[in-house]
């Protein structure tokens, strides 16, 4: 479904503030699966998901999802595959727009528009029942512009929003971070819902753990820029979020390694 | 009486730059300096045109097509070549300022003796008055012909609202709003932003070169220097009718825009009356816009300061 090859992006390059933040990335995803990705900061995890967004365009590689090479497609090109969720939950609504305008919007995502009416009959009475499954009691207050709306009734909006015309290709980026607990848990439990129901191909990015032990079928742990654990199948089940505590200690560990490694070596050679 | 009725017909005719404002600064918060050119550039065209025999309509079309235009020109500048805003605005409205002499092949094309909407619409409430020039309204004697030319204004402004309206409400018309609100949502919903933008700074400027071209044939000539200043004066339009609504629904905000465009025509009236010098016009508008634009802030710094105390 999704095949990505030997992606790199460095940004500012060939200036002194030059980040990698991408160093030959390979991912496939089968049709269908829900795949985690964490990893420590700066690793990289929201860069992938953006470099298959087309928030910038890659140095290197290739992508492609559902028989399309969409490497040198626009931002705006890709949204006919792919629905987004972002980690701020302002970033994904119209807020001066209202609820059913939103909505009217994400109906048409990837098709053309035109001079047709926004808000038919039809599209406001699906809008009313699939708001109402949100169980947010907002199925009243469709007329109401989004601004008014708290972060978590948002994240869920947008989150129906990313996949009302289904996606061949759902990006979840961080996109409970910023809420608290409760409706974090509310939109997790809408997301596993759609994805679920759907059987979504979808890429998430998480910093939690527990969502990282308990959601989805596959999990990738990321670090510099790079792929550096897979866990599939059986494997990725019985993982725990102390295993996943754990194998981030391990690169600590590792990174520190280094560091003690390259100071004997200047003090030896400088 | 007769001053009455002009001032509320220049403010209907000048609502229609109000609206183009509104759709520039409001709805994609682009600061578009292009309608200085634009209000000229439409008065240009449909002079130029009527002067050669063209129809009135067809002629006040043009200019709204020619404003397109020049609209889509600034917004090909900030998307396609990352010129800034101010600054693309700036160098088409510069651009303009040739372009419109040579439109007109001099800085001043009279329309006395031609037939314009505005004769058009005398001739039209003559013959439905069955030929009286004036009749008496709240014993005031009010000339038919003027009162026809503000019937016909104020229907026109009435239409093209309207048609504003309905438009920023199809799939197209929404996607243009939320592209002023949130440009990352609109990509992630399939929506070509620079696109939006072009096309919406297009359709603010073919809104305000109408409102040149009404403006020419009412007051009877176009002159290259009609258009200076008058992003302010549609910006002052635009402020006063969102105070007079108060709200953000789109439907009100358009009329607001109209009411203050109106209403804003009406003070500067009363104030020539009183004896202000037509010269400080301008000055008296930008200083009034500027204190449009601080005073919410010192009120709401005012409210923080007695939230602490």
């Amino acid at each position: 479904m999704l095949d990505i090859q030997g992606i790199s992006k460095t940004f500012n390059l060939g200036t002194p503030n030059a980040v990698c933040s991408l160093r030959g990335v390979n991912l496939e995803l089968t049709a269908g699966s829900w795949v985690i990705i964490i990893g420590t900061n700066g690793s990289g995890k929201s860069t992938l998901l953006n470099s298959v967004a087309g928030t910038f365009l890659v140095d290197e590689g290739e992508i492609v999802l559902a028989g399309r090479h969409i490497t040198q497609w626009p931002e705006y090109a890709r949204a006919e595959l792919i629905g987004r969720v972002f980690q701020n939950p302002f970033s994904g609504t119209s807020p001066s727009l209202t609820i059913q305008e939103n909505l009217s919007l994400a109906a048409r995502r990837g098709v053309g528009r035109g001079l047709g009416w926004g808000l038919k009959s039809s599209l406001l009475a699906k809008m009313r029942e699939e708001v109402a499954r949100l169980n947010m009691g907002l199925e009243g207050r469709l007329e109401n512009a989004i601004g008014s709306l708290s972060g978590g009734q948002r994240q869920a909006l947008t989150l129906l929003m990313a996949t009302w015309l289904r996606p061949e290709l759902l990006l979840l980026d961080e996109h409970t971070a910023a809420l608290d607990p409760k409706s974090a848990d509310l939109v997790i439990a809408l997301t596993e819902q759609v994805v679920v129901r759907d059987k979504l191909t979808t890429l998430m990015v998480t910093h939690s753990m527990q969502q990282a032990a308990s959601l989805g079928d596959r999990l990738i742990m990321m670090h510099r820029g790079q792929i550096i654990h897979d866990f599939q199948g059986a494997e990725k089940r019985r993982l725990r979020p102390d295993d996943l505590l754990a194998r981030f200690g391990d690169v600590r560990r590792a990174e520190q390694l280094d560091e003690t490694a390259a100071e004997m070596l200047a003090e030896q050679y400088i | 009486m007769s001053l009455l009725i002009g001032t509320f017909t220049i403010g209907f005719i000048l609502s229609l730059l109000a609206l183009g404002v509104f759709i520039s600064f409001r709805i994609f918060a682009f600061p578009d300096i292009t309608a200085d050119g634009s209000v000229t550039l439409g008065a240009a065209v449909a002079a130029t045109l009527m002067v050669h025999g063209v129809s009135p309509p067809l002629a006040s079309l043009a200019a709204f097509v020619a404003g397109m235009l020049a609209g889509a020109c600034t917004g090909t500048l900030y998307t396609r070549f990352k010129i800034n805003s101010l600054l693309s605005g700036i160098l088409v409205m510069t651009a303009l300022y040739s372009i419109n002499l040579h439109i007109m092949g001099k800085s001043n094309v009279p329309l006395l003796s031609v037939t314009t909407l505005a004769t058009q619409s005398e001739q039209i409430g003559l013959k439905l008055m069955r030929g009286a020039v004036s009749f008496g309204l709240a014993g005031w004697d009010v000339s038919v012909r003027d009162a026809s030319v503000l019937g016909a204004v104020a229907l026109t402004v009435a239409l093209t609202a309207a048609l504003l309206y309905l438009f920023l409400r199809t799939n197209l018309g929404m996607a243009m709003r939320a592209t002023g609100d949130n440009v990352q949502m609109v990509r992630a919903m399939g929506v070509n932003d620079a696109n939006m933008i072009v096309f919406g700074v297009a359709i603010s400027n073919g809104f305000v070169a109408l409102s040149g071209a009404l403006l020419a044939q009412y007051q009877g000539f176009a002159d290259v220097g009609m258009g200076i200043g008058m992003v302010v004066w549609g910006l002052a339009s635009v402020i006063i009718g969102e105070a007079l609504v108060g709200t953000n629904e789109l439907g009100l905000t358009i009329v607001g825009a109209v009411m203050g465009s109106v209403l804003f025509r009406l003070l500067v009236a009363v104030a020539l009356r009183w004896g202000l010098s037509p010269n400080d016009l301008k000055l008296i508008t930008a200083l009034f816009v500027f204190c449009a634009l601080i005073v919410p802030q010192l009120l709401r710094k005012n409210r923080m300061r007695s939230a602490h105390a």
